[in-house]
């Protein structure tokens, strides 16, 4: 499984990987429309798109290209880092809502 | 910003008009306004970030989460419904079964039920073929006949009095430990979480014997899964009233909205909306169809606040979800940025590889 994970450098790339297309296997919509979200956020990224080729190849295609020749991975890399710290963040403001008890509770049949 | 604030920044509403919706996408994107800084800066996302919980039960929760885009909220809908794992009945073996049910219909129904199984006492097979051992399999015998009731009262047509078994259900699922799992599950022995769901019925001479094997697998593989009913989310309606309405017309323009909506002074007869409740609102349009309402209220969404349902149904309790699909996805970026790392560290090897394949 952890070998198959590994993003590989398919389609056409600049030597500098200033503008490359990683292939991520394993993964769908989930990961890619956030992780395209984040690397827009990032100033240097020129464009960055996502796409599932096939529905039926478990792929993503993540397209990024940056400016000032910067390195793509880098802001991949960066980009996944952000990503955690947003999943991080959520789940202490959820853990701190759920001790908080400022909720309704309430009974359910089944 | 809270969500109580009536005026709501413009750049946060999806605009709702009779005929479309307007300001659909999000533009909080570094470039997109000059002179204006929308890179990421976790410090402001901390501080614009709201996860609240509404409604909690046995079997749901409600919560709010505000604050994100919604690339995010769906990774999290997307992973509660299809990459948190539970644990399900995957292979049936079938010694005997007389029924009118065929073996392959039965199995899959059986494969349906949900189990009270914590999925995280469970490993996953890495692949399907693997041999089931006493960690990532549990086994379940079902075996049941059917027989005439001795002292059923005459002329009696009701099968309950009729006949002794003649309904398989999921309580008849008899757990058989293997190895260290009776101590594993000493505390919340393996059953179906409802003992009540009717398998399949039965006439006397009818019999049933099976033995089952429960694996550990994801929502995506196959629906028996996943461990929520539904997990959804909708953005918070937002309500504007922008000319006083008429006393005479309030009543009619209250029942435009969903009930507990829209607050009638009881003196005054003014209109005005309940902030607490504008989240029951279904945004149905209703008041944008009456030519007295034109031009007196604006509809929209506020695009970055989800209110999330979700509904449990199987071994999580239903706060447990979230923090599930939180841990999934963080363990699925954490894969992806190991792998990153070592394309970068081994770079010029693995672009090469790459090109040539």
């Amino acid at each position: 499984m952890g070998e198959s994970l590994m993003p590989k450098i398919k389609l056409g790339h600049e030597p500098d990987l200033s503008a490359a297309t990683y292939q991520i296997h394993d993964e769908s919509h989930t990961i890619g429309n956030a992780l395209r979200w984040m690397l827009m956020k990032n100033p240097k990224v020129e464009f960055c798109g996502y796409s599932v080729p096939h529905p039926s190849e478990n792929v993503i295609n993540v397209r990024i290209q940056m400016y000032d020749h910067l390195s793509s991975l880098d802001a991949l890399i960066s980009a996944l880092d952000n990503l955690d710290n947003v999943c991080n963040s959520i789940e202490e403001k959820y853990l701190n809502s759920l001790r908080a008890g400022k909720y309704e509770r309430w009974e359910e049949q089944s | 910003m809270s969500s109580r604030d009536p005026d709501v920044d413009k750049r946060r509403l999806v605009g709702v008009h009779p005929e479309r919706v307007t300001n659909v996408s999000s533009t909080d994107f570094p470039g997109h306004y000059p002179d204006e800084d929308h890179s990421w800066d976790l410090a402001k996302f901390n501080k614009t970030l709201q996860v609240r919980v509404q409604r909690l039960s046995n079997r749901s929760i409600e919560f709010d989460l505000v604050g994100v885009d919604a690339s995010i909220a769906n990774a999290y809908r997307r992973v509660m419904i299809a990459e948190v794992p539970t644990v399900c009945i995957e292979h049936v073996y079938v010694w005997n079964n007389t029924s009118v049910i065929v073996d392959e219909v039965l199995a899959q129904r059986i494969g349906l039920v949900p189990l009270n199984i914590d999925p995280s006492l469970v490993s996953m097979k890495e692949n399907a073929n693997d041999q089931a051992t006493d960690r990532n399999t549990l086994v379940f015998l079902l075996k049941l006949a059917c027989e005439r009731n001795p002292h059923a009262p005459k002329g009696s047509t009701d099968p309950d009095q009729l006949y002794i078994n003649h309904e398989l259900r999921s309580s008849h699922l008899v757990w058989k430990p293997a190895g260290e799992q009776a101590e594993v599950f000493a505390h919340n022995p393996p059953a179906p979480t409802n003992p009540n769901i009717v398998l399949a019925k039965l006439r006397p001479g009818q019999v049933i014997d099976m033995e089952l094997h429960a694996v550990k697998g994801v929502g995506k593989d196959h629906a028996k899964f996943s461990p929520v009913a539904t997990a959804s989310y909708r953005l918070l309606p937002h309500i504007k009233i922008k000319k006083p309405i008429p006393r005479h017309l309030a009543e009619k323009f209250q029942s435009c909205f969903s009930p507990g909506v829209i607050k009638i002074d009881p003196k005054t007869k003014a209109v005005s909306v309940d902030e607490r409740n504008v989240r029951k609102d279904t945004v149905s349009r209703e008041v944008l169809r009456y030519p007295e309402f034109v031009d007196c209220v604006e509809l929209s969404r506020v695009r970055d606040f989800f209110i999330f349902n979700v509904e449990s149904e199987g071994p999580y309790v239903p706060e447990r979800i979230l923090l599930e699909a939180n841990a999934v996805l963080r363990d699925k970026i954490a894969r992806i940025r190991k792998a990153a790392i070592a394309l970068r560290d081994g770079q010029d090897e693995d672009v090469a590889m790459a090109n040539n394949s």
